[in-house]
């Protein structure tokens, strides 16, 4: 389903951002990147919606690469969901109608509407159709986002952060959305998170980015405690509760850079 | 998604659309009435009968068709296309620039503009005071004014968009890029009005108070092309907007080409300013209003918001020029002042009205 090959991303004048990055993703298969700040996951992201070209490499969909389709039609295969998302005064069904924009001709049709409310039903946010997003709740917003993306009909759905600034029920209540609508219709959702325990939980595979290279990659299941340590520079325990994997950090955690400052 | 086949759609939502379409439909009923009751009113009154059996292209009485043809149906049409494409122009740009204080004068346009037509009449002979009835000065030579002031604003466009590939196509350059080129020009202005003779100071300020009066039938055609080009395209651009609105990285997500989009929002935008400015002066805040007033009322949706934004600056470029023609006849008050009376009210009662919610 999704393909990402090779991948080297720099930015005009600076170093490499990523490199040699590769992974394949199936149907219905939630990808959780993760990995300190400014280690590039929303970079990578960006690149696999091809906002971003790459100086090597591929990301392929279905085959078919993306640098190689117009914006309407990557819209089409991929949907997005950023990081910040801006609420006008609209209501919830016109912000997710606007989803439909890939498949929009001059006129809204009949099908628009229906997929619109099919989504908001599916979701289970009809009681918000017609109320503002600007007066929405974060978790809410977010909710009416992913809505939006999943209208455009995306093979692949990209998430930055998308529990970002939640509390912990809109958390649960909005990954449980993602990995319940990516299993029933086999959508390929890569998310890229900071919170290890709710991405081991929801996700299927995890991908550890280290100084923008793969640094781990595999089943919650596999995470060991020096792999985190090593990613994000920590001292954690790795328990196992209830079939569950919870990262902790240990009772005497402490950064190197902590650990350099105690020098006498 | 198969599943998407079978929505049911929300209660309420048809209502919603059609309460967005009967204001709108409202708007057009109101603007086509005070068009007539515009070019009805004056210091001769022509019955609106027979400004109805005019415009229909029915016999008139002699006289009442000079002056409608010759005099008010030209001014009013420049009202009503003035406010319409500085409106849309408004509208395009608080989205494209993602600022609520964007507006067609946002990239510099008055004072490049203002700039232009004080050179004519500084250096290209373009000034000279002349009494008629309604207005104690007028311009010598009008094309060559507003064609300088025309070019001063093309330039100042060009100048953003030169900026704009170079750094970027980011709302914060092109905004800082007007205003520091808005600053540059009325530095300029200052600049000729310090070394220019009482005539020439009399001509470059009265050039700046916008006038519908100034535009005869040629420049009701060249206006109306303009607005009209314009305004298809910024409608063409709806859902873009709207798209630009929900954030630069959701629009490109949803296929759209932002740069792009705002590049070419921009110049058309600057393009349909700068015709209205260099025929009839700088007219000043129907461009900023407008667009907030119908946002406040109908909100964001750019499929309804540039529609109703035209009508509502035609209503009220239209209603205040009338108003200008009227209170101190047979003086004539600069519409731009009568813009900022009748608007600022209405928009302040809007914003208070919401607040208290």
């Amino acid at each position: 389903m999704l393909a990402v090959k090779d991948i080297r991303i720099g930015y005009k004048g600076g170093g490499l951002v990523l490199d040699d990055l590769e992974f394949n993703l199936g149907r219905g298969q939630l990808l959780a990147v993760l990995g300190p700040n400014g280690v590039g996951k929303t970079t990578l992201l960006r690149c696999i919606n091809a906002m971003i070209k790459p100086w090597a490499g591929s990301v392929l969909v279905e085959d078919a690469s993306v640098f190689h389709m117009t914006a309407a039609e990557i819209a089409k295969y991929l949907g997005y969901v950023a990081q910040r998302n801006e609420a006008g005064r609209m209501t919830a069904f016109d912000a997710v109608l606007l989803g439909r924009k890939p498949h929009l001709r001059w006129r809204v049709s009949r099908e628009d509407l229906t997929k619109v409310s099919a989504v908001l039903h599916h979701l289970g946010l009809e009681h918000l159709a017609l109320r503002h997003i600007d007066e929405m709740s974060g978790g809410e917003l977010q909710k009416v986002c992913i809505a939006r993306a999943l209208v455009q009909e995306p093979q692949v759905l990209l998430l930055d952060e998308p529990t970002s600034s939640l509390d912990l029920k809109n958390q649960l209540d909005i990954l449980g959305t993602i990995r319940r609508v990516a299993k029933q219709h086999g959508i390929a959702a890569v998310m890229t998170m900071h919170d290890l325990n709710l991405a081991l939980r929801f996700a299927d595979r995890f991908l550890f980015l280290k100084h923008g290279r793969v640094f781990a990659c595999g089943r919650p299941d596999q995470v060991t405690a020096e792999m985190v340590q090593a990613v994000y520079d920590v001292q954690v325990d790795v328990l196992h509760h209830d079939g569950q994997v919870v990262v902790v950090p240990a009772a005497n955690a402490s950064t190197s850079a902590k650990r350099y400052s105690d020098r006498p | 998604m198969s599943h998407l086949d079978h929505g049911r759609l929300p209660a309420g939502y048809t209502a919603y659309v059609n309460r967005k379409v009967y204001f709108i439909l409202g708007l057009l009923l109101f603007t086509i009435f005070l068009l007539v009751t515009a070019i009805s009113v004056g210091a001769v009154h022509v019955p609106v009968g027979e400004v109805v059996r005019a415009l229909t292209g029915m016999p008139t009485e002699a006289r009442a068709q000079v002056i409608i043809y010759n005099i008010r149906l030209p001014h009013a049409l420049a009202a009503l296309l003035a406010g319409s494409g500085l409106a849309a122009a408004g509208a395009a740009m608080q989205s494209i620039l993602r600022n609520p204080l964007g507006s067609p004068f946002t990239l510099g346009l008055s004072q490049a503009g203002a700039f232009g037509a004080a050179f004519a009449v500084m250096l290209l002979d373009a000034g000279t005071m002349q009494s008629t009835q309604v207005s104690a000065v007028t311009i010598a030579n009008p094309y060559l004014t507003t064609l300088s002031a025309f070019l001063a604003c093309v330039l100042t466009s060009l100048i953003i968009v030169a900026i704009a590939r170079i750094r970027g196509a980011s709302p914060e350059v092109m905004v800082l890029s007007g205003v520091a080129l808005g600053a540059l020009f009325s530095a300029g202005t200052m600049f000729l009005q310090y070394f220019a003779d009482d005539v020439q100071l009399a001509a470059m300020v009265f050039w700046t108070f916008g006038d519908v009066g100034r535009a005869g039938w040629r420049e009701v055609g060249f206006m109306a092309a303009a607005v009209a080009a314009a305004v298809i395209y910024f409608v063409f651009n709806r859902w873009n907007y709207n798209a630009i609105d929900a954030g630069d990285e959701t629009a490109r997500s949803l296929g759209v080409q932002v740069e792009r989009v705002r590049m070419a929002g921009m110049i058309i935008a600057s393009l349909v300013t700068a015709f209205i400015v260099s025929f009839l002066g700088v007219i000043g805040f129907v461009g900023l209003i407008c667009p907030h007033i119908v946002r406040r009322i109908i909100g964001d949706d750019h499929r309804f918001v540039l529609p109703a934004s035209c009508l509502t600056g035609a209503v009220l470029l239209l209603a205040s020029d009338t108003a200008a023609r009227l209170m101190l006849a047979p003086h004539v008050l600069p519409v731009a002042v009568l813009t900022a009376f009748l608007g600022a009210p209405a928009f302040l009662y809007l914003l208070i009205q919401r607040r208290s919610r």
